[in-house]
């Protein structure tokens, strides 16, 4: 039992890691210090594809210690990730594929080296350029995260052409890229036939298995350590090639190497949000009552790894109507792989689905909030609370219709979904001296605040104050974790650490390991977050500039574990999602078959300047059933639907439905 | 070569000239708090204090700097005792990765020394250089992935004394 004197849980607590951060001495993965530390820099693929014949070096680059590329490299053993299979064949799949490391005794030296590299390629034809009508497309098996392509109930054709009121609309959204402020970056060091990885990743202990295999070695030969985490967003989800890449290096040499991506090949090598085509029809009767969706997402994966952003999977949740069609089709191009990135498939459906919604709304003269609660019952509280904070009522429905000196004005509403899940961790809690406690697991933070959530969960199952908690965390040697993604970390960590501590208390002694495999098999399916994202815009009737005033975000995400480091994961999807609504784009040059912006001058993020007023609030109600701590995951809801607000504000404003994102002035004039 | 950071000096043989003043803090003298976020003078998170101004410790040659005091977020604050923008930023949840933080950090402070100057921002209107709006602007050098600014600009007011 807990008593309420020290109930941690639900209170503010600062992140334990602050006076870290704040000082400098957090270290990330490129900051241990090692003897002799050398330094890889990567060649990457001028072309998108074709075959590389040859790499000749300039024996003048003074301080190389080993240019590898596939003419030279080890073998190295297959894993579910080809692109982990680095200089293993002579293919070219995509422009910026690493096809040679240089590693030399400085980064100038390195970096120089690989600047003055010959590359002999043969290159072929490429196929890099997304369209609904791609003669390539198909329908693949099973979108992320592994859930099938295509659904159906009852007769959406038929619905559809027999509804009163119908939209029938497409939207596109452009490739995305996660851009976490920390460049994915390993030190890899062997010691005899163990490797030691100091990477940034979001999962230590699958990293440890993959890169166990790609060498031969059994994962509990590879040891990860993952203390601080610069951001990761889901591009730091799986092993990436700097990774191996430092591995590999330091086989060959012998030292130490530092692996660090530059920016610029972030943009290829680690993943990004596939662009979207995307159909969607909704039908309804003249009193708003939705009879009918069809949503069909087109999208692309590489040559290399089928990946597909699953945007229409969101639909078959959020309005339950009688004729339900979703599918998807992907087409395989020359181009890099995408992969997670935050709220994956979610995100960009949702955009098209409450940006339909909108259209809707205007086509029946409704109001947009009304058309919601009358289609999405589940939402009901959460709408309303956010409705209410957000001063919703009165809202004149015409676009076009508020102008104060050269700004047009306008609000838009969206909902918010995620699912609530949990995966597989492991957890173990000791006794120490002075009732304190130690807890460990595999776990990371990449700013999240988990390292805090999960001392506080603790402390309340053993009923000590959180001081007396020692956390461990991001180190593959720990009881094995899962994967900080999918909203899915407090949940499943907590679940573990939870098990553990209750363990320790009912049979006593010095230790307990606590393994949730089980149970979480038995979990509740189906559970979801939900919310409401509220905007309003101001739009310059003369450089049509695009202003975010206001963004609220009301959330009924079950018990909110700590206020203070939610409001942060909820304020900052929504920040990411005012970027996809108005600034993030990465631009394709079908000639190089690249992205041309691939740096942070080019690609636009929201900066400080960008954001105004901003706030959330949440229905603090612990949601049973679902794990001990009745909480759904927070991470990612803020980036669902708060883009379809912030643009159905800006119709609002200007009259001007903007399908195709981001929203640009030069859209607007 | 020398160096004088947060009071110390360094001497650096055999230094590469090409070496960067982040990469001579980082990788040689070990101060990793400056973070490499672009290496191109985009994103903050490499800003220090160079003689108190702040500067992208990315885009400077070390050679060119042995005359310069150069201070990281290593240097801030007495002992045991944070600066007070740190103190803000522990006080208002101004990060999250944390890995721009040290670049918030040092570039505030070298804003805050700047509008204690009187130099005017994009945005400036009157005397007010330190508003909301004020800070948000002269800080947009900085970037934050994680999306920490709204917790950042009370951090700052805080340790502007406002």
């Amino acid at each position: 039992m807990t008593s309420m004197l020290t109930r941690a849980v639900g209170a503010p607590l600062p992140r334990l890691e602050g006076p870290a951060k704040v000082s400098g001495a957090a270290r990330y993965a490129a900051e241990y210090p090692q003897d002799r530390m050398a330094y890889g820099w990567i060649v990457q693929s001028p072309v998108a594809r074709g075959r590389l014949d040859a790499v000749l070096t300039d024996p003048a680059e003074e301080d190389v210690l080993v240019v590898l590329w596939h003419g030279n490299a080890p073998h190295l053993e297959q894993t579910d990730d080809p692109e982990l299979a680095v200089f293993q064949s002579d293919r070219i799949g995509y422009r910026g594929q690493p096809v040679a490391l240089v590693v030399a005794t400085s980064l100038e030296a390195a970096r120089r080296a690989a600047q003055v590299i010959h590359l002999d390629i043969a290159a072929e034809e490429h196929d890099v350029e997304l369209r609904a009508d791609h003669p390539d497309r198909y329908t693949p098996e099973s979108v992320v995260p592994d859930v099938p392509a295509v659904s159906g109930t009852g007769d959406a054709e038929t619905a559809l052409a027999s509804a009163a009121v119908t939209v029938d609309v497409t939207y596109v959204t452009p490739p995305l890229h996660n851009n976490p402020m920390e460049p994915h970056a390993t030190i890899a060091r062997w010691d005899g036939q163990d490797l030691i990885l100091y990477d940034s990743n979001q999962h230590p202990s699958g990293i440890a298995e993959t890169l166990g295999t790609v060498f031969g070695l059994p994962a509990e030969r590879v040891h990860v350590v993952t203390e601080h985490v610069g951001g990761g967003f889901g591009s730091k989800g799986s092993a990436r090639p700097n990774a191996v890449l430092a591995a590999l290096g330091s086989w060959v040499t012998g030292r130490p190497v530092q692996m660090a991506l530059p920016r610029q090949a972030m943009f290829s090598m680690v993943g990004h949000r596939a662009p979207t085509v995307q159909h969607i029809r909704i039908g309804a009767s003249q009193d708003g009552v939705l009879t009918a969706i069809d949503h069909q997402t087109h999208t692309q994966s590489s040559r290399l790894f089928e990946f597909v952003e699953s945007a229409s999977v969101v639909t078959r949740d959020v309005y339950p109507v009688p004729h339900l069609r979703t599918g998807h089709q992907v087409v395989r191009l020359d181009m890099p792989t995408p992969r997670w990135m935050r709220a994956p498939g979610e995100a960009p459906g949702m955009i098209a689905l409450e940006c339909a919604m909108d259209e809707l709304a205007e086509r029946l003269g409704a109001d947009p909030l009304d058309l919601r609660l009358r289609n999405a019952p589940r939402h009901e509280r959460v709408l309303r609370a956010g409705a209410e904070r957000f001063g919703w009522s009165g809202r004149d429905p015409r676009p076009r219709r508020r102008r104060s000196g050269e700004w047009w004005t306008g609000t838009g509403m969206a909902l918010a979904t995620y699912p609530a899940t949990a995966m597989p961790s492991t957890a173990r809690v000791r006794a120490l001296a002075d009732d304190e406690y130690e807890v460990a697991i595999a776990a990371t933070d990449l700013g999240t605040g988990a390292r805090t959530i999960l001392a506080q969960i603790a402390a309340d199952e053993l009923d000590v104050p959180v001081g007396r908690i020692h956390i461990r965390i991001g180190d593959s040697t720990l009881p094995r974790a899962s994967v900080a993604g999918g909203s899915s970390g407090s949940a499943s960590w907590g679940w573990a650490v939870t098990g553990a501590c209750r363990e320790l208390r009912s049979r006593g002694g010095r230790e307990a390991v606590f393994d949730t495999t089980e149970l979480v098999r038995e979990q509740k399916e189906g559970q979801h977050a939900c919310g409401a994202h509220f905007a309003e815009v101001r739009v310059s009737a003369v450089t049509g500039e695009i202003r975010v005033s206001r963004l609220f975000g009301m959330y009924d995400a079950g018990r909110i574990l700590n206020p203070r480091t939610a409001r942060a994961q909820f304020l900052g999807g929504m920040i990411m999602g005012m970027g996809m609504a108005l600034h993030e784009e990465s631009v394709l040059d079908p000639a190089q078959g690249t992205w041309v912006n691939h740096d942070l001058a080019e690609y636009h993020i929201p900066t400080h300047a960008d954001v105004e007023w901003i706030d959330a609030a949440w229905l603090d109600e612990p949601e049973t059933g679902l794990n001990p701590m009745g909480s759904k995951g927070i991470g990612e809801i803020g980036i669902v639907g708060s883009p379809a607000a912030i643009l159905n504000a800006v119709h609002h404003a200007t009259g001007v439905r903007i399908r195709d994102l981001p929203a640009r002035l030069d859209k607007l004039l | 070569m020398r160096l004088t950071v947060n009071g110390a000096q360094h001497h650096l043989v055999g230094l590469d000239p090409r070496t960067t003043l982040l990469d001579a803090l980082r990788e040689h003298l070990h101060l990793t708090g400056a973070k490499k976020g672009c290496d191109h003078g985009q994103c903050g998170a490499c800003t220090v204090l160079l003689d108190g101004r702040r500067v992208n410790s990315c885009l400077i040659l070390a050679i060119t700097q042995q005359d310069a005091e150069v201070t990281t977020v290593e240097g801030l604050g007495r002992r045991g005792e944070p600066h007070p923008v740190q103190q803000g930023f522990l006080d208002h949840d101004g990060f999250q990765c944390g890995y721009c933080t040290p670049g918030q950090i040092c570039s505030a402070i070298g804003m805050l020394d700047e509008a204690g100057k009187g130099w005017p921002s994009a945005v400036t209107e009157d005397d007010d250089l330190l508003s909301d709006r004020e800070i948000r602007e002269r800080m947009s050098g900085n970037l934050c992935r994680c999306g920490a600014y709204p917790a950042m600009v009370p951090a700052i007011r805080q340790a502007a004394g406002r």
